[in-house]
């Protein structure tokens, strides 16, 4: 590169930097968004930049480079122009994304992971991105595409050959449906935006609190924590100088979960309405709507939707008219973190710092974003809260079971005839779904994701809800053809992949645990491996800082207990087995004495 | 009349606000803890102080004592558990005590012992982290990381330079420095800072002071980590 050339591009990152800071404010607590910001316009973040938004903030910049490395899509290294990354999740895996993913490198030439010679692209994997029910599925450059065969693969590798910018490309590889298969009180819904607002301003924040408690409305994000008692403990939490704040928790990063993208694409306003109606009745003045960074596609939608809002004074000073009724909502993108859907490390993230999930108590509720009382809910959760403002507490608690009222939203993918959102009172059983859906020859279901429980066909009569089997909504449907360990190890390999690393047993306990199956997958497993998965899972479990490291082995677990034939077909044998080929490891010197007769190799494993 | 709660069902006395940790310690009895540091606030991470109450297992450091309430650690579930743990960190690391400067003034070494974790439970990650000598006074071995973020803290809280700070996440964690070279020599840290002081293992090492007290005569020699932790709190009262 010539003088001038160097000095131009040093120039370019200055000013890219400097608008992002400029936009932010030079708010350190926006860190991240800052640096997402930069990034948009530099494709990554190289060092210069990071020591000048250090130096900007007045932070270390050791810490802004841990806040670099801990987000998957911020990149302190160049990922090329184009940058192409495959949902794994187990459903699309199963469509063939591999394969896809596979087709695409030939095509350009470059191997997954790394960035081609001429720095123009890179293809890698990256956790499920929300479209489980019109996958396969892939981000490039941040933006979701969908429904990808070979047809499409081939093109979208001419557009990047020709360097055809995103914006050009068919509108039609961007299309992503709500796929809404079956409407109860939520998505029949047509409340019109305010219209509960203008109750509950009527009967003022407390008599809200009332009804939601009345409902009995549980979170939606999978705790089923009484929504009303966590409203009441923010409520009454001392407000120091910020004021209280609420949080919609937008990082559906559960894969096989992507029943909050359909509420945020068609049911913006009741989301919105219910973060209103959580700031009444609690009496809070500030609220986030943090979007995972997968869901980027959504932002501009999302925030034309606060911009009419505001104008129809629905947010800002004196909602309706209401003295002393403030509220605004602030949109924050996350950046490729599942951990960050547990409420803590969303707020930390919300701070712009590592999503590492924070030592508790105190709880969020006393001591959350930046110290204040702060209610986290979950997207479904605020959705509801509208309808029951507007239709009373009794109404809502009637539907459902007693102890978990109204219904729920389920994300169905898989083997099955209608993948898409289903909307069930609370209380129906998994056949009932199957039956929905159109599922045939089911062996194993996955609810709730990878944290969730894999239930097999007799267990189908159990019931969605909080005392049977609670969901944040994820339902994966598998047929009789689908390997239920290769089910088990892509929800291990996931735990790894997304462990924060904070705590002993979770950082390195998920990676012990994925090298165990990856040891039984390449056909080198002994029951010496399932009694080491046992003692792994136990660890996680009782040790682990947060739920992501307690759950990780759930999956290995439920797949011993109902799947074990799956598990026993990839031992070596019956007895017990040392980690490697022995046999194997002696080739190299068989290859140096040049022998290879049979007292050259191990007489049980001749190969 | 302090208020007490139980220990493996001895009475421990406690002020409002103390941990069980730090108040079982005060009492004489001692809970491991790596992470663990008097002066700064409870940290959680290493989970080797795992106590057991009723059926909940939780980090002793990070839990407030509350009378009446009745706290296992001495059983045999809980020291496995610890082993356990501890042994996760020899695997992910590359710890070869033999050749290690810090062997024998090691908390890990010397806690490994003192459990009696005496041969590797799992494969081992062999991860490659090259050593940082470019400091005139410091050198940073990586190898030996277990990311108990003391010198993080340190560097932050008690020397005001936020030398130290942890980038990327799960098993690929590891710590960085904050000069654009990525180089210690290229920052001000200096060998009086606390944070150049306080790794409890062999990362953050003195150049030039190598072997000046030969191994059998080093601190965790002489006496077991269990009964000298409890005597620095004897000191320190």
């Amino acid at each position: 590169m010539s003088q001038l050339a160097q000095t131009c591009a040093i120039t370019d990152l200055d000013q890219a930097v400097d608008e992002a800071l400029a936009r932010h404010g030079g708010d350190s607590t926006r860190l991240l968004q800052i640096l997402i910001r930069a990034q948009e316009r530099l494709d990554w973040l190289p060092p210069r930049a990071v020591t000048r938004i250090a130096a900007a903030l007045g932070l270390s910049r050791a810490r802004v480079e841990g806040v670099v490395g801990f987000y998957s899509f911020l990149h302190a290294r160049s990922v090329g122009r184009y940058r192409v990354l495959f949902a794994d999740n187990i459903v699309e895996e199963m469509q063939g994304a591999p394969a896809l993913m596979r087709r695409l490198c030939e095509r350009l030439w470059i191997e997954p992971g790394k960035v081609s010679e001429d720095g123009l692209v890179s293809v890698d994997a990256t956790s499920c991105i929300g479209m489980g029910d019109q996958g396969p599925s892939a981000l490039v450059n941040g933006v979701t595409i969908t429904g990808l065969d070979e047809e499409r693969i081939d093109a979208i590798s001419e557009l990047i050959r020709e360097q055809i910018s995103l914006e050009s490309w068919p509108r039609e590889f961007f299309a992503v449906d709500d796929n809404i298969r079956r409407r109860d009180i939520l998505l029949n819904d047509r409340l019109a935006p305010g219209e509960a607002l203008r109750r509950a301003v009527a009967i003022g924040g407390g008599a809200l609190l009332a009804q939601v408690k009345t409902a009995n409305l549980r979170g939606r994000g999978g705790a089923g924590f009484s929504t009303a008692q966590k409203w009441e403990f923010c409520r009454e939490a001392p407000a120091q100088g910020g004021g209280r704040v609420v949080v919609c928790n937008a990082d559906e990063g559960e894969p096989g979960t992507f029943k909050d993208r359909v509420l945020l694409t068609s049911f913006a306003d009741h989301v919105f309405e219910g973060m209103t109606l959580a700031a009444l009745a609690i009496g809070a003045s500030k609220g986030f709507l943090y979007l995972r960074g997968e869901y980027r596609y959504l932002r501009d939608h999302l925030e034309q939707v606060l911009e009419r809002r505001r104008a129809e004074r629905l947010l800002g000073n004196g909602i309706l008219g209401a003295p002393g009724f403030d509220f605004d909502i602030d949109i924050h993108l996350g950046a490729g973190a599942y951990i960050c859907g547990e409420e803590s490390a969303l707020i930390e993230s919300l701070e712009g710092k590592r999503g590492t999930p924070r030592i508790r108590p105190p709880f969020p509720v006393t001591h959350g974003y930046l110290g204040q009382p702060t209610s986290v809910n979950n997207v479904e959760t605020l959705a509801l809260v509208p309808i029951i403002a507007a239709r009373g507490g009794e109404w809502f608690a009637q539907i459902g079971t007693k102890l978990s009222t109204g219904t729920k939203l389920l994300s169905v993918s898989g083997d099955c005839a209608a993948p898409g959102v289903y909307e069930f009172p609370f209380g129906v059983t998994i056949a009932e779904v199957l039956e929905a859906c159109g599922a045939m020859d089911t062996q194993g279901v996955q609810l709730g994701g990878a944290a969730g429980m894999t239930l097999a066909p007799h267990e189908f009569g159990r019931r969605v809800a909080f005392e049977d089997a609670p969901t944040a909504g994820a339902l994966m449907v598998f047929d009789g053809s689908r390997d239920m360990f290769a089910v088990a190890r892509n929800f291990v390999r996931f735990f790894a992949h997304e462990s924060c690393g904070f705590c002993t047993p979770c950082r390195v306990g998920t990676a012990l645990l994925r090298d165990c199956l990856d040891k039984l997958q390449q056909g080198n497993g002994s029951p010496l491996d399932l009694v080491e998965i046992e003692r792994l899972d136990r660890v996680l479990q009782t040790t682990s800082h947060c739920g992501l490291g307690q759950a990780a082995a759930n999956p290995v677990l439920d797949g011993f207990r109902n799947f074990r034939a799956a598990y026993d077909r990839r031992m070596l044998h019956r007895e017990f087995q040392p980690a490697f080929n022995l046999d194997a490891a002696l080739a190299r010197a068989r290859q140096l004495t040049g022998r290879d007769d049979a007292s050259a190799h191990f007489p049980e494993r001749r190969s | 009349m302090s208020k007490t709660f139980l220990l493996d069902g001895r009475p421990v006395p406690f002020e409002d606000g103390q941990s069980v940790l730090a108040a079982a310690r005060k009492a004489g009895h001692y809970i491991p803890h790596l992470c663990w540091y008097g002066h700064f606030p409870p940290h959680g991470s290493c989970k080797l102080c795992v106590v057991k109450i009723g059926a909940r297992h939780v980090s002793a450091c990070a839990t407030p004592a509350r009378e009446g309430l009745e706290a296992e650690s001495e059983i045999p579930e809980i020291l496995d558990t610890r082993r356990e743990l501890l042994a996760m960190l020899f695997a992910e690391g590359n710890h070869f005590c033999p050749s290690c400067e810090k062997s024998g003034n090691c908390q890990l070494q010397a806690l490994a012992y003192d459990l009696q974790l005496l041969a590797p439970i799992h494969n081992r990650f062999f991860p490659d982290r090259p050593v940082d000598a470019s400091h005139p006074d410091i050198l940073l071995d990586f190898n030996r990381c277990i990311f108990c973020e003391l010198c993080v803290r340190a560097s932050r809280d008690v020397d005001g330079k936020d030398i130290f700070a942890l980038s990327e996440r799960g098993i690929d964690k590891h710590l960085v420095v904050k000069a654009e070279s990525g180089r210690l020599g290229d920052t001000d840290i200096a060998l009086s800072d606390l944070a150049a002081n306080i790794c409890p293992v062999g990362v953050i090492l003195h150049k030039r002071q190598g072997f000046a007290v030969p191994i059998g005569s080093r601190i965790y020699d002489a006496a077991p980590i269990s009964e000298l932790d409890l005597a620095d709190e004897e000191a320190s009262k």
